[in-house]
């Protein structure tokens, strides 16, 4: 197949080429095809990942060139581990990245699943319910902050309106209980939509002659959704999951712009620790330990997660 | 053929004077925030640029994200800016780093004497090591955290009564932290012309420099000391003293009681949004914002009264310095025209028309002529508070050691984790970490 495809290129080129061409095996095309991507990526991946481990183990300053360099060894690392901020800062990614996750995997298919249905308007529906995750996370982040905006937000106005309680009483972001949650309900906000198009997808790539033979058997519409719904849906959800996992472990942008990490450290993110580790204090040694801890952390928890999914999907 | 050979001559000729004109004439960038003074200095630089020859380019970065683009262009040896106005903190580092130029042989062969500025802002902006006479900079912005207050409102015959009543003394300019209390606490929910306001705006950012900014600024007059006078870099019972314990107590109560909903991430613009909309009668501000509520329509007009920052329990007054000096930056292939820049920027007459502008000029013979008082509402609190400042950290390390100020003043402060001790004690351990990291220690 692949000769064909070779051989007709080949007639189809004009005379000099086709002749530059026929002097080249299969092997030599392809790796004439393969070696720019190959050479990027040693260029803009495998190149700075080295670098990167190398300069975890050096106390090296990007503000301080001219300071000699000190091979640390593994200090960096140590002292990453030790660190009860750090750790703290482990325990705010982790809240967010489960409690977004479980939000939007249960409303995404929620609303999958009601999309599905056919009804008037569906595909209006679908467009305004995509809209959020259409806009830039630091606007969104933006304006965001004037509807938790305790005096004249629309959100403070809407909780008080079903609550009775004043809302200039609480602040979403000023307050240390609220502000985890401040982030979750906007990520939730935004991001939802995208898992409600995967799973739409999943809904859809179910043939109708399945669910009829289920009628014949005159199983459940309960049953049906668990025995056939559920169960043909799940490799596009734990898709979903995987996506939305990998974002939301380095989310920034949408943070800093809400509450910058606060009130306190309550929602410095790993990732907006790790900015403020590199770029404003300069402990580029430091930082790079840390940066390469998150990269094994995310690596190996995405590795075991696509085992799963193969797994799914096998069965 | 001679005809053709003279053309071309003059083709040439006119071509080489045109290049011996760009030569001399050099596009000049100038970095710094962006805010209004820098949009007064652009219009200021115009009578540069025709004088010189030179054409003026800017490059304005917004505050919070002014430190991390100006440190990287620095850091990264970058060429754009030929003159930099930062900020008082980056001294040390710019200086020790080398991004700076070293100004003492150009002052001393253009006649600029240090001793012509405001003694403060040559140690804050141009010094490092302090207190040496080594001069990185050249005093560009005098800046002081000070406070405006609602003149119009104090001045209610209703809300003085309302004030005597309950405190027993008259409703005016506070002179300690605890009078100020006492009037944001006042005003603190209070209807005033059919509104809800409240009683002071203060520094609460976290990203950046902002909640650093308005505790120090308390602090200062509370007892907190950065260091042992006697013994660099111990910290241990100056910045943990019982008189700082007891600022950080303050400034948190000061947030619980009496700041607006929602305050829990201001810095200078949303001070001045709080301020200018009528929401508070107290507002804490670097002075560059004090010539925006003359002109403002809401608060202008003699509606906005200034004072400089009160004293703490034991009468000690001292305000947190802001302001940036301007500096060459030594990676620029521009110096030339850069030293031209601080020269003209240097003249008495230059200088008076920087602050008529709504630049706070440093020079001495600006800020000590007799008229100056009365030049503006906010010019006699400008330069009393100037008497009395104190800046944070100048060292290479800064970024470090605000970044843990930033942190433990926040989580005590705004999220109320801990004590005010604990908190400090906090400080302590990681700023003695930092110095020691820096070998310093």
């Amino acid at each position: 197949m692949t000769d064909d495809i070779i051989s007709r290129e080949r007639a189809a080129a004009p005379g000099a080429l086709r002749r530059r061409i026929g002097g080249l095996s299969d092997r030599a095309l392809a790796w004439i095809f393969i070696v720019p991507t190959i050479l990027l990526l040693l260029a803009i991946n495998i190149f700075p990942l080295i670098w990167t481990i190398r300069l975890s183990l050096t106390n090296y300053r990007a503000n301080r060139t001219n300071a000699e360099l000190e091979w640390v060894g593994l200090r960096n690392y140590e002292r990453i581990l030790t660190d009860p901020d750090i750790w703290n800062s482990m325990q705010a990614t982790a809240h967010f990245l489960v409690w977004t996750l479980v939000f939007q995997v249960l409303i995404g298919f929620s609303l999958a699943y009601l999309i599905n249905k056919k009804f008037k308007g569906n595909d209006l529906w679908t467009t305004i319910i995509v809209l959020p995750m259409m806009l830039s996370p630091a606007v969104v982040g933006n304006f965001w902050t004037f509807l938790y905006q305790p005096q004249i937000g629309l959100f403070n106005y809407v909780v008080a309106f079903v609550s009775g309680v004043d809302p200039s009483s609480f602040s979403m972001i000023g307050d240390v209980r609220l502000a985890p949650w401040s982030i979750v309900i906007v990520d939730t906000w935004m991001w939802t939509p995208f898992v409600m198009l995967i799973c739409l997808a999943g809904l859809r790539s179910i043939p109708d002659y399945i669910y009829e033979a289920a009628e014949v058997d005159r199983a459940s519409r309960w049953r049906q959704f668990w025995t056939i719904t559920i169960p043909m849906v799940l490799p596009f959800l734990m898709l979903a999951v995987l996506f939305r996992g990998i974002e939301n472990f380095k989310m920034f942008d949408l943070v800093v712009q809400l509450t910058g990490g606060g009130p306190g450290s309550i929602t410095e993110l790993t990732s907006i620790n790790l900015k403020r580790e590199a770029f404003e204090k300069w402990r580029t040694g430091y930082s790079s330990a840390y940066a390469i801890i998150l990269f094994v952390t995310v690596f190996g928890l995405a590795s075991i997660y696509v085992k799963a999914l193969n797994k799914v999907k096998e069965r | 053929m001679r005809r053709a050979h003279l053309a071309a001559t003059a083709a040439l000729s006119i071509t080489a004077a045109l290049s011996a004109t760009n030569a001399q004439a050099a596009d000049l960038t100038l970095c710094w925030a962006a805010w209004d003074p820098a949009n007064a200095l652009v219009e200021l630089s115009k009578e540069f640029e025709a004088q010189s020859g030179h054409t003026m380019k800017f490059e304005f970065v917004p505050w919070p994200n002014f430190a991390d683009r100006m440190l990287n262009e620095l850091n990264s040896g970058g060429k754009l800016c030929g003159l930099m106005i930062g900020d008082s903190q980056w001294i040390g580092g710019s200086a020790e780093n080398g991004h700076y130029v070293k100004l003492n042989d150009f002052f001393d062969a253009n006649g600029i004497k240090m001793s012509d500025f405001i003694d403060a802002t040559v140690t804050g902006y141009s010094e490092w090591p302090k207190n040496t006479p080594n001069y990185w900079a050249l005093p560009a912005f005098g800046d002081v955290v000070g406070w405006t207050y609602r003149k119009d409102w104090f001045e209610k015959p209703e809300l003085q009564a309302a004030f005597k009543e309950k405190y027993g003394r008259d409703l005016g300019v506070p002179a300690t932290f605890a009078e100020l209390k006492d009037i944001a606490e006042f005003f603190q929910g209070r209807e005033v012309d059919g509104k809800t306001v409240y009683g002071a705006s203060i520094y609460t950012e976290r990203g950046s420099e902002g909640i650093t900014m308005g505790a120090m600024d308390v602090l200062y007059s509370f007892g907190f000391r950065y260091e042992n006078p006697d013994k660099p870099y111990d910290m241990d019972g100056f910045v943990n003293g019982p008189g700082a314990v007891a600022g950080l107590e303050y400034y948190k109560a000061l947030y619980d009681c009496c700041t607006p909903p929602g305050s829990s991430n201001g810095y200078m613009s949303e001070g001045i949004d709080a301020f200018k909309s009528g929401q508070v009668a107290l507002q804490m501000n670097f002075a560059f914002t004090w010539p925006g509520f003359e002109s403002d329509a809401n608060v202008g007009g003699g509606k906005t009264g200034y004072f400089v920052n009160p004293a703490g329990p034991d009468g000690d007054q001292f305000a947190q310095l802001g302001g940036q000096g301007i500096s060459v930056v030594s990676y620029s292939e521009k110096q030339d025209a850069a030293l031209e820049y601080i020269k003209w920027f240097a003249q008495p007459a230059v200088q008076a028309k920087w602050w008529e502008m709504g630049g706070f000029s440093c020079l001495k013979a600006v800020t000590l002529d007799p008229a100056f008082p009365q030049s503006q509402p906010y010019a006699q609190t400008f330069l009393d508070s100037m008497a009395v400042v104190k800046d944070f950290w100048a060292e290479p390390s800064y970024a470090t050691l605000l970044q843990a100020s930033q942190r433990r003043f926040h989580d005590y402060v705004v999220a109320g984790n801990g004590t005010a001790k604990e908190a400090l004690d906090g400080l302590v351990a990681d700023w003695t970490e930092t110095f020691e990291d820096d070998g310093k220690l």
